[in-house]
């Protein structure tokens, strides 16, 4: 059990990562929206395992204002690439 | 219990992961919105209701996250693909159907 956790982050890591090269890289502007919204989701989940890894209950809170935050910010750019707001 | 949510969490987390090789793969906005999306969905509901399960006293709070997750998720990946299609992102070269051709800016509904 003791080993699995820096495992388990070490995956989140790198999948952030490729969440950010893809960030660099994508040839639109919906592309890089795209990649910041999975790179949101990822970041979430990577709070709360980082919460029972700490021992620490206060980064549920902070898990739940991230991804209310980020969900409110993805729409906000998608209704701006639509040419809405 | 901690056994279970160990296996749970390890799911998930390989749902991640692969979301995100999809996200860094795909050749096309579309395909990578589904990629990213679906896949992370579901790998961000089991990560969390995995460590709920884990830890003694998490799991009330460690719901709520996936749920929100699962409610909001969705509809913040359909803002993004409408917003594609509406401000003009082509389709990869080789995909085979194209139902949103006549996609009707001016009322925004497709056909």
């Amino acid at each position: 059990m003791s080993l699995l956790l820096p495992v388990l982050l070490g995956i989140i890591g790198a999948a952030i990562l490729l969440c950010l090269l893809r960030m660099v890289r994508g040839p639109t502007t919906v592309d890089r929206a795209v990649a910041v919204d999975t790179t949101a989701t990822v970041t979430t989940a990577l709070l709360v395992l980082l919460g029972f890894a700490f021992e620490r209950y206060v980064y549920l809170d902070v898990a739940l204002v991230y991804a209310l935050l980020t969900f409110i910010g993805s729409v906000a750019i998608a209704r701006y690439l639509e040419g809405g707001l | 219990m901690a056994t279970a949510g160990a296996i749970v969490t390890t799911i998930g987390t390989i749902f991640l992961f692969l979301g995100s090789l999809g996200v860094f793969r795909f050749p096309d906005v579309y395909n990578r919105l589904q990629g990213g999306t679906k896949c992370t969905t579901l790998g961000a509901f089991l990560t969390v209701v995995g460590v709920g399960m884990m830890g003694p006293g998490w799991f009330v709070k460690a719901l709520l996250i996936a749920v929100f997750i699962l409610l909001t998720n969705p509809v913040s990946s359909h803002a993004l693909g409408r917003a594609g299609r509406k401000s003009g992102v082509s389709l990869w070269e080789r995909s085979v159907v194209d139902r949103g051709g006549d996609f009707d800016s001016s009322s925004g509904e497709s056909r």
